[in-house]
C-alpha cells in the first residue's frame, strides 16, 4: 500500500509540476494516437460505406472479415509491421522502422477494423428504406453518402472513441516498431512498461494516471459531441 | 454543427497531429540504431550519455533496449548498427561468423544472487556453484528471467558449470520478462534470483531481497560494444557505429561511467574497463 | 385535366436473382391525373414505382419522362430531382420537422433565404405550423407522416409517388391524413402514384386503378370501371367485390341476362344487366353496397333480384356494419347503424336481401380465363 500512496503523491507532483518529459510523452501519445485514428477514420469509413453501399459476392466475407480484424492482437500487428519495416526487409526502402511514423501505420492497422467494423454496422441498422428516401429527395450519390453518415452520426462517434481507445492504451505494437526510444518514440504505455520494469513505480503511477485522464477526456469530449445532438 | 464547421475541425485536428511526421527528420544516413540491454536503459545510464554522443558527432540515435538475446539478433540480422551487450559467448560467435566487428570492451559490474533474508536454503558464505547446488537440494524457489538475455545467459552458464540442469522442475520458474519486473516477482514470492548489481542497486529499497552471494569471479558481467559488419549489411551506419564505440572507450565517457550512480545510489553501477584485457 | 402524357413504361421487367419479379408491358401515366397501384403485399407494387420513380433500374425495358427516356444513370439522377416519393414509414432524419422539410431543397442548392417562405407555407398546409422546431423523434405517427408530405410537397415534383403512405398510422390520423392528402392534389393539380391495398384509400384519391398480382398489372382503368367491372375474381374481390355467382345463362332480352344459380340444394334466378349467349357459363359479382336489406319483400322496390336469406355475422366497419348473410348462397350488405337497429339485424335474423339488376356486375364469360 506504501507504494501505491507514494506512486500516487509522486504522480500528483509530476502532474503539477507539468513535468517537461510527461508532458512530451503525453503529446506524442495524442499526436501518434490521434493521427492513426484519423487515419482509420478515413479507411474504415470509406471500406463501411463500400461494403454498406454495394451487393458484390463475398460481401458476407468481407464483413466475417472485418468483424474478425476488429480483435487484431497489437503484437501481432506490430510483429509483422516490424518485419515489413525492417531495413532489409520488404518496406525498409521507407526507413520508418522506431519512428513515430511506424508507429501511426501500426496503430492504423489495428484501429481501421474497429472503426470499419463499428462503422459498418451502424449503416446497416440505419432504416431499410433511408437511402431510397433520400434519393428521392433529389440526392446525388455523395450527398447521399453524407446525409447517411450524418444519420449515423452518433455510432460513428462510437467508432472513432472505440479506435482511440484501441490504440491509445496498446502496448505491443508500439513498442515493437516504436522502440520506446527517449524524445522520439516513448508512448504513455511504452513508458508505462519501462518505468514498471526500472522499478519506477510512481512514475509508472502518473504516467497511467495521465493515460486515464486522457482516455477519458477525449471519450468525455466526444460523448459531449453524441449528446448535444440528442436534446431532452 | 453544420458542414463547414466540421472540415474547420479537421483540418485544425489534422494540422496538429501532422506535426509528428514535420519533426525534423534526421537523414538516414545521421540515424545509428543502438541494439543494447535493458540493464543499460533502466540503470539510467544511456539516458546520461546518449544526449551527449549525440551533441558531438550529430547523430540520432535510435535505442532499442531489449534482452542481449535480441539484441545479438537484431546485429545477426543487420537490423541495429552497433551492440552493447552483455553475453560474452553469444558475443564471440557474432565475431567468429563475420557479423560483428571490432568488440571493445567497455565495463563491467557483476551479478549477485538474492534471496528472501530468512535464506532457507543457506546459501550464504558459498560459492556460487554451491550456493546453486543448495538450491536445488532445498527445492527453494528460484526465478530466472528466461528471456535470453545477458543475465539469463549468465544463470544458465552458472547451473551447467553446478552440474544442475533445473529447467523443468516445479521450484525453477521462468518470468520471461526484464530484470525489474523479475526482481519485484521474487521479491512478492519470497524466491532466489540472479540480478545484476546495476539493476538491484536501484530497485533495492523497494524490494527487501538482501544480497546473498557476491564477488564470485564467475559472477563478473562484462559489456561490449559491437559494430555490425557493413561488409555483410551494405545498409549498416558504419561511421555511426565507429563513432559509438568509440565514444563509449574514450577517456571522457569511460570518467563518467566510473562515477555515474554514485549521487543517487551511493555506489557506482559499472566500471570502466576501456583497454584492459578481458 | 390536360391529358399529355408525363410517364411511359414500356416492356418493363425486373429480376431478382433469377426470379422475375415484375412484368409490365405498358404503362402511362397523364399530367394531373392520381393513378393507384392496388394489390396485395408482394404484387410488386414497390418495385414497379421504384422503377418508375427512377430509384431502380429495371432489367430490361424503358421509362420515359416527358418523351425522353431515363437510360444511364445521369437521366435518372436528373429525373429524381422532378419527383420525389414518400413512403409508408416517414423516414424521417435526426433533425427538427423545419430542417426536415427543407432538406429536399437544400440537395437542389436553394439559399436559406429562398428555402424558408417555401417550408414554412408547405408545414402550414400539412398543419404542421407549431411543431416546425419540435425535433422529429418526437412526433407522432400521423405528425410524422405529415412532415414526410410537406418535405415532398415543398419540391413542387412533377411526379409524386406514395408507397402505402397512410398503411401505418392510426385509423383516425388516417382519417384525416387522407382527406387533407386528397384536398392537396386536387388544389395542386400534381401528378401522382399512390400504392395501396386499401379499396377505399384508392376511391378517394385515385383517378385510374390498376390492379397488379404476382408483378404483373391485371386490369387497369377508370376507377368506376375497374371497382364496378372487375375482370376477374381477384380484382373482384380487391376492390371489394365480395359476393361472387356462377350461374348459367337462361334467357338473354333487351341486355338484361337471366342466370340459373345454384342456391343451397336447389337452385334460383338472378337477373343481371349485361350479353351473353343462352347456356353460356357466366360470373357475376355484387358489391355489398348495392344490397339493400328488409324484413319482407317488397314488391314497390325496383330490384329484380330478392332473396330470403338468414344473418350470419355483423361485423363493424369504420361507419358501416357489414352484414354476411346466407341466402342459399354468400352474400354481403353494408348497413348504417341506424338500419341495424331498425331491422334488429343479429345473427339468425331472416330478412330480404335484395339489389337491382343494374348492380350485378358481369365478370367473366365461360372460357375466359381460369376456373375460379
Amino acid at each position: 500500500m506504501d507504494l501505491i500512496w507514494e506512486g500516487l503523491r509522486k504522480a500528483l507532483e509530476l502532474l503539477l509540476t507539468l513535468d517537461s518529459e510527461v508532458l512530451r510523452i503525453t503529446w506524442l501519445s495524442l499526436q501518434v494516437s490521434g493521427a492513426a485514428t484519423l487515419i482509420s477514420l478515413a479507411i474504415g469509413l470509406t471500406l463501411a460505406v463500400v461494403v454498406a453501399l454495394n451487393e458484390f459476392p463475398g460481401k458476407r466475407l468481407v464483413i466475417a472479415l472485418l468483424n474478425t480484424g476488429m480483435g487484431l492482437p497489437p503484437v501481432v500487428v506490430g510483429l509483422f509491421v516490424t518485419v515489413l519495416l525492417w531495413r532489409n526487409g520488404p518496406l525498409g526502402s521507407l526507413g520508418i522502422l522506431y519512428t513515430p511514423s511506424a508507429m501511426i501505420l501500426a496503430q492504423a492497422i489495428i484501429a481501421s477494423p474497429i472503426i470499419a467494423g463499428i462503422s459498418l454496422a451502424a449503416l446497416q441498422h440505419l432504416p431499410q428504406g433511408l437511402r431510397l428516401q433520400i434519393l428521392a429527395l433529389g440526392a446525388s450519390r455523395p450527398q447521399m453518402v453524407w446525409l447517411l453518415l450524418k444519420e449515423a452520426k452518433l455510432p460513428l462517434l462510437a467508432a472513432v472513441m472505440a479506435g482511440f481507445g484501441g490504440v491509445i492504451s496498446e502496448v505491443g505494437a508500439s513498442i515493437m516498431v516504436g522502440g520506446n526510444i527517449k524524445g522520439q518514440t516513448r508512448v504513455l504505455t511504452t513508458a508505462t512498461v519501462m518505468e514498471t520494469g526500472k522499478g519506477n513505480f510512481d512514475v509508472a503511477i502518473a504516467l497511467s494516471l495521465v493515460l486515464l485522464v486522457l482516455a477519458f477526456s477525449v471519450n468525455a469530449v466526444l460523448t459531449h459531441l453524441q449528446q448535444r445532438g440528442r436534446r431532452p | 454543427m453544420n458542414r463547414s464547421t466540421y472540415l474547420r475541425w479537421g483540418l485544425a485536428l489534422a494540422t496538429a497531429l501532422s506535426s509528428v511526421f514535420l519533426a525534423a527528420a534526421p537523414p538516414a544516413e545521421k540515424i545509428l540504431i543502438l541494439a543494447t540491454t535493458t540493464s543499460t536503459q533502466d540503470s539510467g545510464l544511456l539516458d546520461d550519455l546518449v544526449p551527449r554522443f549525440e551533441k558531438q558527432t550529430g547523430f540520432t540515435v535510435k535505442t532499442i533496449a531489449v534482452g542481449s538475446g535480441q539484441a545479438i539478433a537484431m546485429g545477426k540480422r543487420g537490423e541495429a548498427d552497433v551492440l552493447l551487450v552483455h553475453s560474452p559467448e553469444a558475443e564471440k560467435a557474432l565475431v567468429t561468423d563475420g557479423t560483428g566487428v571490432n568488440r571493445r570492451i567497455v565495463m563491467h559490474n557483476d551479478f549477485i544472487l538474492l534471496g528472501p533474508a530468512a535464506d532457507p536454503a543457506g546459501i550464504a558464505k558459498h560459492t556460487a556453484a554451491e550456493s546453486l547446488q543448495r538450491i536445488a537440494a532445498a527445492k527453494a524457489l528460484f526465478m530466472s528471467r528466461g528471456d535470453n538475455s545477458g543475465t539469463h545467459a549468465m544463470e544458465l552458464k552458472l547451473w551447467k558449470a553446478a552440474g544442475l540442469a533445473p529447467d523443468g522442475q516445479t521450484w525453477y520458474q521462468q518470468t520471461g520478462q526484464g530484470m525489474g519486473q523479475t526482481l519485484a516477482i521474487a521479491a512478492e514470492k519470497k524466491a532466489y534470483t540472479l540480478s545484476d548489481r546495476g539493476t538491484y542497486l536501484a530497485l533495492q529499497k523497494k524490494l527487501g531481497l538482501p544480497i546473498l552471494h557476491e564477488g564470485d569471479p564467475s559472477l563478473r558481467n562484462v559489456y561490449h560494444v559491437i559494430e555490425v559488419n557493413p561488409v555483410r549489411f551494405p545498409k549498416v551506419n558504419a561511421a555511426g557505429a565507429r563513432a559509438f564505440a568509440d565514444f563509449m572507450v574514450s577517456k571522457a565517457v569511460q570518467a563518467r561511467i566510473k562515477e555515474f550512480g554514485i549521487g543517487l545510489y551511493g555506489s557506482p553501477l559499472f566500471f570502466p574497463d576501456a583497454g584492459t584485457p578481458e | 385535366m390536360s391529358r399529355e402524357r408525363i410517364l411511359e413504361a414500356r416492356d418493363l421487367t425486373v429480376h431478382r436473382g433469377a426470379v422475375k419479379v415484375l412484368e409490365i408491358p405498358e404503362l402511362d401515366l397523364r399530367t394531373g391525373e392520381v393513378l393507384a397501384l392496388m394489390g396485395p403485399n408482394g404484387a410488386g407494387k414497390t418495385t414497379l414505382m421504384l422503377t418508375l420513380a427512377g430509384l431502380l433500374a429495371p432489367s430490361a425495358g424503358a421509362v420515359q419522362f416527358k418523351g425522353s427516356a431515363l437510360q444511364g444513370k445521369g437521366d435518372r439522377e436528373a429525373f429524381r430531382r422532378r419527383m420525389t416519393m414518400v413512403f409508408q414509414d416517414p423516414l424521417l432524419f435526426d433533425a427538427t420537422v423545419a430542417q426536415n422539410i427543407t432538406s429536399g431543397l437544400k440537395l437542389r442548392g436553394l439559399s436559406a433565404a429562398e428555402r424558408k417562405p417555401r417550408v414554412v407555407a408547405w408545414a402550414e398546409q400539412l398543419g404542421l405550423g407549431a411543431l416546425l422546431d419540435r425535433p422529429a423523434h418526437q412526433l407522432s405517427g400521423g405528425e410524422a407522416q405529415r412532415t414526410a408530405l410537406a418535405r415532398a410537397f415543398v419540391l413542387e415534383p412533377e411526379i409524386l409517388f406514395l408507397d402505402e403512405p397512410f398503411a401505418a398510422l392510426d385509423p383516425q390520423a388516417r382519417e384525416e391524413l387522407i382527406g387533407d392528402l386528397g384536398h392537396l392534389l386536387a388544389e395542386t393539380g400534381t401528378t401522382a402514384v399512390i400504392a395501396t391495398h386499401d379499396q377505399g384509400e384508392a376511391a378517394r384519391l385515385a383517378h385510374r386503378l390498376a390492379v397488379m398480382k404476382e408483378g404483373r398489372i391485371i386490369q387497369r382503368g377508370g376507377l368506376r370501371k375497374v371497382t364496378n367491372h372487375p375482370e376477374d375474381p381477384f380484382v373482384a374481390a380487391f376492390v371489394g367485390m365480395e359476393t361472387l355467382l356462377k350461374g348459367q345463362v337462361a334467357h338473354c332480352q333487351e341486355g338484361l341476362l337471366t342466370l340459373r344459380i345454384r342456391k343451397g340444394t336447389g337452385s334460383g334466378e338472378v337477373v343481371a344487366l349485361g350479353e351473353a349467349e343462352p347456356g353460356q357459363t357466366v360470373l357475376v359479382g355484387v358489391r355489398p353496397e348495392h344490397v339493400a336489406l328488409s324484413l319482407h319483400s317488397d314488391n314497390t322496390s325496383s330490384a329484380r333480384n330478392a332473396f330470403q336469406g338468414s344473418v350470419t355475422k355483423v361485423i363493424p366497419q369504420g361507419p358501416f356494419y357489414k352484414i354476411e348473410l346466407d341466402c342459399g348462397f354468400f352474400l354481403t350488405a353494408f348497413v348504417t347503424a341506424q338500419s341495424l337497429s331498425e331491422l334488429e339485424l343479429q345473427p339468425g335474423r331472416r330478412v330480404v336481401a335484395s339489389f337491382k339488376a343494374t348492380s350485378v356486375h358481369l365478370i367473366r364469360k365461360e372460357g375466359l380465363g381460369p376456373e375460379v
